[in-house]
């Protein structure tokens, strides 16, 4: 791969990311799946990087999900945005910062259609104005979490414990990387890198060391679709875009997967476990599956948290294998562990899918 | 002629989303939807810009354009700025309005999201809720999600969450007061109207299908419309 070539198309799509004072929004999805990361990504704000990073406890979903499974009008949706908008004003912040890829999406598309339909802005907030009485400024800033730690992963890597490096090789893991499509296939200047070559999470990954795999099917969906995973019936559509990812991804042998959001991760997680039980087929060494990450369990490997701390463990293929190569150390008999060395028992073990 | 498109003019998606197709097909090319179902976005695009109100109803009243997954990777390809994705989004929007949703197996599925994630938006804050996603009807959530189920309290107290709690933090509850302004906001800018006619419209075709349907998620047409395929929706290969 000529790399040069696309660092050349991606330094076109830069975008200003806030240094300091954010108002975070919490991820519908990333809280329910992944609340380590959420946990890890104020860890790192506040206690590495010694940001202001306030969260308001009366904040919400922005409704995204409801909103694209098609109950939620626009209208509606726009309101409740515009909440969010306020509840960060009356809190003297102006930076955004969402969890959510999703809702990520949502306010950029907001902000969009009120710059190029003012009219629609004003109704929006006569619409606030009757039902809660709130106003608004909007947002300075608005910077997914993924650009933030993107736009602090040096000085990550200049704290970091561990790189993504095979220690008995010394060779870079080989890495894929998967946006998520709301990152910036909709508004692709406000994705660090655009559509084509996003460079939000390799950014991240080759300055902790490790390698970025070019495959076929890098850009295409996880399979989510909203209301294609939300109804039973029309799950196969989900299974079956993780299914030619898995399958476009195999030949590269990838050492592990990052992923920027919230839903990514869990599809690619969990569908891999569900292929191993209905069709037998594993996409790992031995087995087992591709350990998937999100970006702030990767950030929290580096600097050499502990794995069970960020929420390793509530993922369905195991991470394990990953932190052998890296050498980052675990203790096997605390990963299931509650509060205070609360013994929970063990998850049973898939008849297929190898798990440590 | 044309009634039913000024109306979808009037949704600034279908104004950004639309201007002049030229058919060429890169929409389907790069569809996600359309390499699984029997799909294609440039058709349903072609049809819309005929302006015609009898095509335009039978595409309200179709399968066809529930099988969307509005991932966008439409939008970014269309050489004329078009994004198919958002055309999808406002038809699906008049056709709830105009209750032809239930004309389609699909269709009728908007029950299935409104009753789960449109009700723990207004009860919960967020659109989902932990204890409404289970194994049962999330099966490929496998063995570690089920050891989670049996512990949430404890397994999330661990990963630093305030789960149920006062104040901020990952699964807080929400303050009631932020609530009822979620809800004041539905009633005012057409959710709660929206969500009636789900349920106004789904509860008509399920006595005409003889199907019981109670509140919440466990009678015959839920769960009919949740987990009922017909097998002719797919692409063949």
């Amino acid at each position: 791969m000529k790399i040069e070539g696309k660092r050349a198309v991606w330094n076109e799509y830069q975008k200003d990311i806030a240094a300091d004072k954010y108002f975070y929004v919490r991820s519908c999805v990333r809280q329910n799946f992944f609340p380590g990361s959420e946990t890890t990504f104020l860890r790192i704000m506040r206690e590495e990087l010694g940001k202001d990073i306030y969260e308001h406890p009366c904040h919400t979903t922005c409704t995204g999900i409801g909103y694209h499974g098609d109950i939620v009008p626009i209208d509606t949706m726009m309101t409740v945005v515009a909440r969010q908008f306020a509840l960060m004003t009356e809190a003297g912040y102006e930076n955004l910062v969402p969890s959510c890829i999703t809702s990520f999406g949502i306010y950029t598309e907001v902000l969009d259609t009120w710059h190029h339909f003012p009219e629609t802005e004003a109704k929006i907030r006569e619409y606030l104005k009757k039902a809660t009485g709130r106003e608004f400024q909007i947002p300075k800033n608005l910077a997914h979490a993924s650009d933030v730690i993107y736009k602090f992963r040096k000085e990550i890597a200049a704290k970091a414990k561990f790189k993504l490096i095979n220690k008995e090789t010394g060779k870079p893991l080989q890495v894929v990387e998967h946006i998520g499509c709301h990152y910036s296939k909709m508004f692709p200047n406000k994705g660090v890198g655009g559509a084509e070559y996003p460079y939000v999470l390799v950014g991240m990954i080759e300055d902790w060391g490790g390698e970025i795999i070019d495959y076929p099917e890098r850009r295409h969906c996880c399979g989510f679709g909203f209301r294609q995973y939300l109804v039973q019936a029309n799950r196969g559509y989900s299974m079956s875009c993780s299914h030619k990812k898995f399958e476009s991804m195999e030949p590269y042998k990838p050492d592990m997967i990052i992923t920027n959001c919230p839903g990514c991760p869990m599809f690619l997680d969990k569908w891999q476990y569900a292929i191993a039980e209905m069709e037998g087929k594993t996409y790992g060494a031995n087995g087992q599956g591709i350990p998937v990450f999100t970006y702030e369990e990767v950030a929290g490997m580096v600097l050499g948290y502990d794995p069970w701390d960020i929420g390793l463990q509530v993922h369905q293929v195991s991470c394990e294998p990953l932190l052998d190569k890296i050498g980052i150390p675990y203790n096997k008999e605390k990963k299931y562990d509650g509060v205070n060395g609360q013994k929970l028992g063990v998850p049973e073990m898939p008849v297929n899918l190898k798990c440590c | 002629m044309g009634k039913l498109y000024d109306t979808l003019m009037q949704d600034v998606r279908f104004e950004e989303g639309l201007n002049a197709c030229i058919n060429c097909g890169t929409c389907t090319a790069i569809c996600a939807a359309a390499e699984f179902y029997n799909y294609e976005p440039r058709s349903i695009v072609d049809t819309v810009q005929t302006k015609d109100d009898e095509k335009i109803i039978e595409l309200l009243k179709s399968e066809t354009i529930w099988y969307c997954g509005e991932c966008m990777s439409c939008k970014t390809r269309c050489p004329r700025g078009n994004a198919p994705g958002l055309i999808i989004m406002a038809l699906r929007s008049l056709s709830q309005d105009l209750g032809y949703f239930v004309e389609s197996e699909k269709g009728r599925q908007q029950l299935a999201v409104k009753r789960t994630v449109g009700q723990w938006i207004l009860d919960f804050g967020y659109c989902l809720y932990l204890e409404g996603v289970g194994t049962n009807m999330h099966p490929e959530q496998g063995p570690v999600w089920d050891w989670e189920q049996k512990n949430w309290k404890q397994v999330f107290e661990r990963l630093g969450a305030n789960y149920k709690g006062d104040g901020p933090g990952i699964l807080r509850k929400i303050p009631e007061e932020a609530l009822d302004e979620i809800r004041k906001i539905f009633d005012v800018t057409g959710g709660t109207k929206r969500f009636e006619m789900i349920e106004e419209c789904s509860k008509k075709k399920a006595a005409e299908m003889n199907l019981n349907l109670d509140e919440g998620i466990g009678s015959e047409y839920f769960q009919h419309i949740y987990s009922y395929n017909n097998n002719q929706h797919n692409r063949e290969k």
